[in-house]
């Protein structure tokens, strides 16, 4: 019972409670939750929880099933937390946050000092819909459409095999060489480092283009060309 | 008997899944078919107004899952079609007095009993829409021809992918052909185009809707109303039967380019 006791951590933040799940099955991590969740009842009813699941891989049916659990106890899972990019893709797909307000102190080791990070690329092969959001330290690739209210975040450059028409920040911690590429670039709005694109002209006869920052440091467009 | 578990839902409020759970079940009864609808909508019902069937309720939906009656007292038997049954929803409780486990648990005691069983969903992403899907074997998702509804509808459809649903079915409604021609509504192509799942139905706008809801006589009970055929039309479909697209006289070629639409999927 002990040791089950340490397998999980609970903190109470802000605006709900976070709990830090240690290492181990996550079979048996998910029991030793429930477990405690049932004998301090009174404690966790209505709650709104953070999940910090640390490197644990977690697919969609996990933690859905998970959440739905939760929710008969009356908790709402609202974010889970991950160093793994897997579970972090499975809680955006699932419409959790990833990101709680105050970030782990571990975060800003875990990316920065990592430049290797920035040369990774996360493939996504399905398009994106309104309410998805991918954050992701490196490059993305969309095989797929990016539809409105949908958004992506890469600190590195985001191409997307179809049409993009919701919102991509390429180059999100600064780097102005980022570029952002589409068959179809017809976004509600575009982001390069810091600068900021309403580019809302619909395309008549779509064609590929290339977003990038000019000399200025003006966001702009090109179609491209066979050279 | 084994029950086939139909959900509809759509985001967006208002956009009329009362109105085609109503008209769909009154369609699939019409034929002959053993239908019980469960509204889904706990604290907000009015599947029961639509249907109808307000004055007959007795027990509700959270009356069975919390074990005050038998799942058969909780069926109201609709005074038309005498195989249509309504499982209403509780006024005055809300959505955490289910949970989506106790609707399986229903759907499944329920599988046995009909032919069909169509949920209405609340409006939202939340409990409520949870809880309305969680038995579903089939999900339509319904739209307006608006932007913001088809905007909320693809989140929908981005939810029940990740649920491992698969791709729901879409019914397009309100669809007004005229304003379609003079480009101030979006056309049922652009709808598709975005959201990319296959089309079940396009229900015209049709004033007397309002009536029959109001009345509480589903249109689908009409033989002349087009919004009536339209809803006929997808209760077909469900069945699994091939029936083309109603001519709502719109775009020339629209509807040819629809079929070669829905007949790729």
């Amino acid at each position: 019972m002990d040791k089950q006791k340490d397998a999980l951590q609970i903190k109470g933040l802000r605006d709900g409670l976070l709990i830090a799940l240690g290492p181990g099955e996550w079979k048996d991590l998910q029991s030793a939750l429930l477990q405690q969740i049932e004998a301090r009842q009174p404690f966790f009813r209505g709650a709104r929880v953070a999940l910090d699941v640390g490197s644990q891989t977690l697919r969609v049916n996990e933690l859905s099933a998970l959440r739905d659990r939760l929710s008969e106890q009356g908790i709402t899972l609202w974010a889970v937390v991950s160093e793994s990019a897997t579970t972090e893709k499975t809680a955006q797909l699932l419409g959790l946050a990833t990101r709680i307000s105050k970030p782990r102190p571990q975060e800003a080791q875990t990316h920065t000092p990592k430049t290797t990070d920035t040369e990774a690329a996360l493939f996504i092969g399905r398009t994106l819909r309104s309410g998805m959001r991918i954050e992701f330290p490196g490059h993305v690739f969309v095989f797929g459409d990016v539809n409105p209210g949908a958004e992506i975040v890469a600190e590195g450059n985001v191409f997307v095999w179809g049409r993009v028409r919701g919102m991509i920040h390429a180059g999100s911690k600064g780097n102005t060489q980022a570029v952002i590429g589409a068959l179809d670039l017809s976004p509600i709005q575009l982001r390069i480092a810091d600068q900021v694109s309403a580019m809302l002209r619909p395309q008549q006869n779509p064609r590929p283009e290339l977003a990038s920052l000019s000399e200025e440091g003006k966001l702009q467009a090109v179609p491209w060309q066979p050279t | 008997m084994s029950a086939k578990i139909i959900t509809i839902t759509s985001g967006k409020g208002g956009v009329g899944k009362t109105t085609a759970v109503a008209n769909i079940a009154v369609a699939l009864a019409s034929d002959g078919k053993k239908v019980c609808c469960i509204d889904g909508d706990i604290g907000l019902r009015n599947l029961d107004v639509v249907m109808g069937l307000e004055n007959r309720i007795v027990y509700d939906l959270v009356d069975v899952i919390e074990g005050r009656c038998r799942l058969r007292q909780a069926m109201i038997r609709d005074k038309r079609l005498p195989e249509l049954y309504l499982i209403p929803a509780a006024q005055t409780r809300d959505k955490s007095a289910v949970s989506p486990s106790d609707m399986v648990r229903l759907c499944d005691e329920l599988r046995p009993e009909v032919d069909w069983v169509l949920i209405d969903s609340p409006a939202g992403i939340e409990r409520g829409f949870r809880n309305a899907i969680a038995a579903a074997d089939e999900v339509l998702v319904i739209t307006n021809p608006e932007v913001s509804a088809v905007r909320d509808a693809d989140r929908v459809v981005g939810l029940l992918e990740a649920e491992g649903k698969g791709a729901p079915s879409l019914v397009i409604n309100r669809l007004n052909p005229s304003m379609v021609r003079n480009h101030d509504m979006l056309s049922a192509e652009d709808v598709l185009d975005l959201l990319a799942i296959p089309l079940i139905g396009i229900v015209p706008e049709d004033e007397s809707v309002i009536v029959g809801t109001n009345r509480g006589t589903p249109i689908a009970l009409d033989g002349k109303s087009k919004a009536g055929q339209a809803f006929r039309n997808i209760a077909l479909r469900l069945q699994g039967q091939q029936v083309p697209f109603l001519d709502l006289d719109a775009h020339d070629g629209l509807w040819a380019r629809l079929q070669r639409l829905t007949g790729r999927k």
